[in-house]
């Protein structure tokens, strides 16, 4: 029995860019590479300015919680130097300016694995991250302690934000790579259940994946309703497995790992090639854009040279974002780079790009029929009003994933997310220091007890 | 590409809903029973609408000036309460009674509170129990609609039922609402068709007015006996007006399919208790409004469990 959804919201699907081809961008002059596009500590520099570098050369690397950052062109590093990013911090950037050849790095060959251990380094060094946005090192999600606690893998290819096509054209294209990243899963992370979802608006990529999959015991597709968040992590898990991710937990912790069908396809190409992860597809769109289209652009590129390259603007554009409407970020100006976890860059004009006022919540009641948490956004409004933060806590305002599905159905258009955003770190803050008084106030009085026995 | 970008926080995409066109559907839902009831009980009834509606928005408008706030008016909202307390009064009301009905209405339950979306209370509803408390006779009168028999005043239904004559009344004449009662709810027809209206929109739920309407159906249908007699009793009054229109106000009712649920039963306990055993005749506006007041704790109560969630 299919396992009871969570209700979502019907968002426009513009999916334009999903029935063609991705072009490739051969002509970079030069690209801008961040150091910290993962999640955890940034890494540092291990060329400087003046060397000379190959596409695969390793140019940056960090300690457990990161990914090794590798030179998308050939050329000469310009400048390493810090930055105000998109995400408002500053970020050491390397600058390498291309020699227009793109030779490959000699040392960039196909990983041995012979143990899981190997496995994992060479998850490692292909460079992958989170490829649906989150940035998560893989191979810190893939090292797992205990292999039998796994028992299903989830590869997320649902793509449930608006525009973006790109997973769609990593399984319609890419159905090759996407077949050896499940056999790495079989053969290293001993697989039990591989599960591929699929929003029910993508037949091509249903299609191929249930090729590839077909006679297979392993693995299966499972379609799901076009609904937004269908992609969100902890409503991905349900939709198909049925089971709940409890706050504050991973879903290891109720036996299930979930992947980007893009990194899967990128590890496996690392591991067919040695060519780590270099350059990215990103669908490019949106309605400041005269050609939508899917591009492979190297990793650092300016927005502005990959949105030329895709055939320019249709009229100035007013509004650019990393990744879809709905949980994409607003850029400051055309200069930020293609990162590792970017999968879409969208340019709107002002119509679209503007946002509606907004007005006082008349309490329809929607953005709490919507919400796929099951949270009361009117609710935490009034208690973040009010400052208070036992009621936030209550609330589990700490268990939104800003997924903007609440803001999407509201009439008055009241940003929900903007509080939400504030609301979280007013919570972390409180609860951190409730922690430490209590931590004091335990000092205290072992003290006063030891001085009593003493 | 020197020109600044917009930088706005997630998500960049919104619906198509707005608060004016909602309010805007909830007006051409409110239009059936609106034309109805001038063809039932002439063209006085256009002066009375007229009356407070426009009074509605002018006394908006002026809240807004006086207390240097933003203009509302434009939200539509302001018509809705004037419409509603319209329907809510009889045709023979003193015009100048209906503009005081309305000032309660809008300038004390509504813009004091702090406007829209701030209000505790339904606005049409407490503007006519003020209206019923201080100009009582006028009030209580019972006008008949065009072309009945006594042309003067006959009793409404309700009335009809508590003095036990119940079996004058007719079914198909209750329906249509050719019967004496206020403006607007006499036709249960043309506020079907509306309610409808709003639930096909999305606008509403069915969730409120069903659980109403059967509460107030199951209690009628112990207390007579006589299913037949229920129903005439659930056609009679300001039930389907109340149920649909005023009981799944956003404001004053509770957000959540349960909450609704609850809200729905509780109108339909009160309605039916008040008239059977209290001492007015009907009970939908009073029922609402104590309803409205517990929609807080009604909310708290049937708050969704967060999604994997554990006890602070």
């Amino acid at each position: 029995m299919k396992p009871r959804q969570i209700r979502g919201v019907h968002v426009p699907h513009r999916k334009n860019t999903a029935g063609s081809h991705a072009v490739r961008m051969k002509d970079v002059k030069s690209v801008t590479i961040p150091l910290s596009m993962h999640i955890g500590a940034p890494d540092t520099p291990s060329v400087k300015v003046g060397d000379e570098v190959k596409v695969g050369q390793k140019i940056a690397e960090g300690g457990y919680m990161s990914s090794p950052i590798y030179a998308s062109i050939s050329g000469k590093v310009k400048k390493i130097d810090t930055e105000l990013m998109s995400n408002g911090y500053y970020i050491q950037n390397v600058t390498i300016e291309s020699d227009g050849q793109m030779t490959p790095y000699e040392g960039a060959v196909p990983p041995v694995i012979e143990s899981y251990a190997d496995f994992i380094a060479a998850v490692r060094d292909s460079g992958v991250v989170g490829l649906g946005g989150a940035g998560f090192p893989t191979a810190v999600k893939l090292n797992v302690k205990d292999l039998s606690q796994i028992e299903e893998f989830v590869i997320n290819g649902a793509e449930c934000e608006p525009y973006i096509t790109s997973d769609t054209i990593t399984m319609t294209y890419r159905a090759g790579q996407v077949e050896r990243g499940l056999e790495l899963l079989k053969k290293h992370m001993q697989a039990k259940k591989i599960i591929i979802a699929i929003e029910d608006n993508k037949p091509d990529a249903i299609e191929t994946m249930k090729r590839i999959t077909a006679n297979d015991p392993v693995c299966s597709v499972c379609v799901l309703k076009s609904s937004y968040p269908q992609g969100a992590e902890k409503v991905l898990i349900y939709n198909t497995t049925g089971k709940i991710v409890p706050e504050g937990k991973l879903p290891l912790d109720v036996g299930v790992v979930v992947m980007n069908v893009t990194s899967l396809a990128t590890l496996a190409e690392y591991v067919e090639t040695g060519m780590p992860l270099v350059a990215k597809c990103v669908t490019v769109d949106g309605s400041a854009v005269a050609q939508p289209k899917n591009v492979v652009a190297p990793i650092g590129t300016s927005l502005l040279d990959v949105f030329e390259f895709a055939g320019g603007f249709k009229c100035a554009p007013a509004k650019v974002l990393y990744g879809g409407p709905m949980m994409g970020i607003a850029v400051p100006n055309l200069r930020q780079p293609i990162l590792k976890s970017t999968n879409a860059i969208l340019a709107f004009d002002h119509v679209d790009g503007e946002k509606p006022a907004e007005g006082p919540c008349i309490r329809c009641g929607r953005c709490v029929n919507h919400c796929p948490m099951g949270l009361n956004p009117p609710m935490i409004s009034k208690a973040m009003r009010s400052k208070d933060n036992e009621a936030l806590a209550e609330l589990k305002v700490n268990l939104c994933m800003e997924c903007g599905a609440c803001v999407f159905v509201c009439p008055a258009k009241r940003n929900m997310i903007q509080r939400h955003k504030l609301a979280k770190s007013d919570l972390r803050a409180w609860q951190q220091k409730q922690a430490e008084q209590k931590k004091r106030e335990e000092e205290a009085k072992a003290k006063e007890e030891g001085g009593k026995n003493g | 590409m020197g020109e600044k970008l917009i930088l706005t926080v997630s998500p960049h995409f919104t619906g198509k809903r707005t608060t004016q066109n909602i309010m805007l559907d909830v007006i051409l839902a409110l239009a059936p029973a609106v034309i109805v009831s001038v063809i039932l009980f002439g063209l006085r009834a256009i002066a009375v609408y007229a009356s407070t509606v426009i009074s509605a928005v002018v006394f908006e408008y002026a809240f807004d000036r006086i207390t240097k706030k933003e203009n509302t008016i434009k939200d539509l909202s302001a018509i809705i309460t004037g419409l509603l307390l319209a329907m809510n009064l009889p045709v023979t009301i003193p015009l100048w009674q209906a503009v005081v009905g309305t000032f309660f209405a809008i300038v004390i339950v509504k813009c004091l509170f702090g406007g829209l979306g701030k209000n505790f209370a339904n606005p049409a509803i407490v503007g006519r129990i003020v209206m019923l408390l201080a100009f009582t006779s006028a009030m209580s009168a019972a006008p008949s609609f065009l072309g009945s028999v006594d042309a003067v005043s006959s009793a409404t239904p309700l009335a009809v039922i508590n003095s036990g004559d119940i079996r004058s009344l007719s079914l198909m004449k209750l329906f249509l609402g050719q019967c004496s009662g206020a403006l607007g709810e006499t036709c249960a027809a043309a506020l079907l068709l509306g309610g409808l209206y709003l639930i096909i929109r999305d606008v509403i739920s069915w969730h409120t007015p069903v659980t109403f309407i059967a509460t107030v159906y199951l209690g009628s249908l112990i207390v007579t006996g006589s299913p037949y007699e229920a129903l005439l009793c659930i056609l009679s009054g300001g039930l389907f007006l109340g149920a649909i229109f005023m009981a799944t106000d956003y404001v004053t009712t509770p957000t959540t399919k349960w909450g609704q649920v609850v809200f729905g039963i509780g109108c339909g306990l009160l309605t039916f208790i008040i008239r059977f055993w209290g001492s007015y005749p009907e009970g939908v506006s009073f029922s609402i409004l104590l309803m409205n007041i517990l929609t807080p704790f009604i909310d708290k109560w049937t708050r969704k469990k967060p999604f994997g969630g554990i006890a602070a």
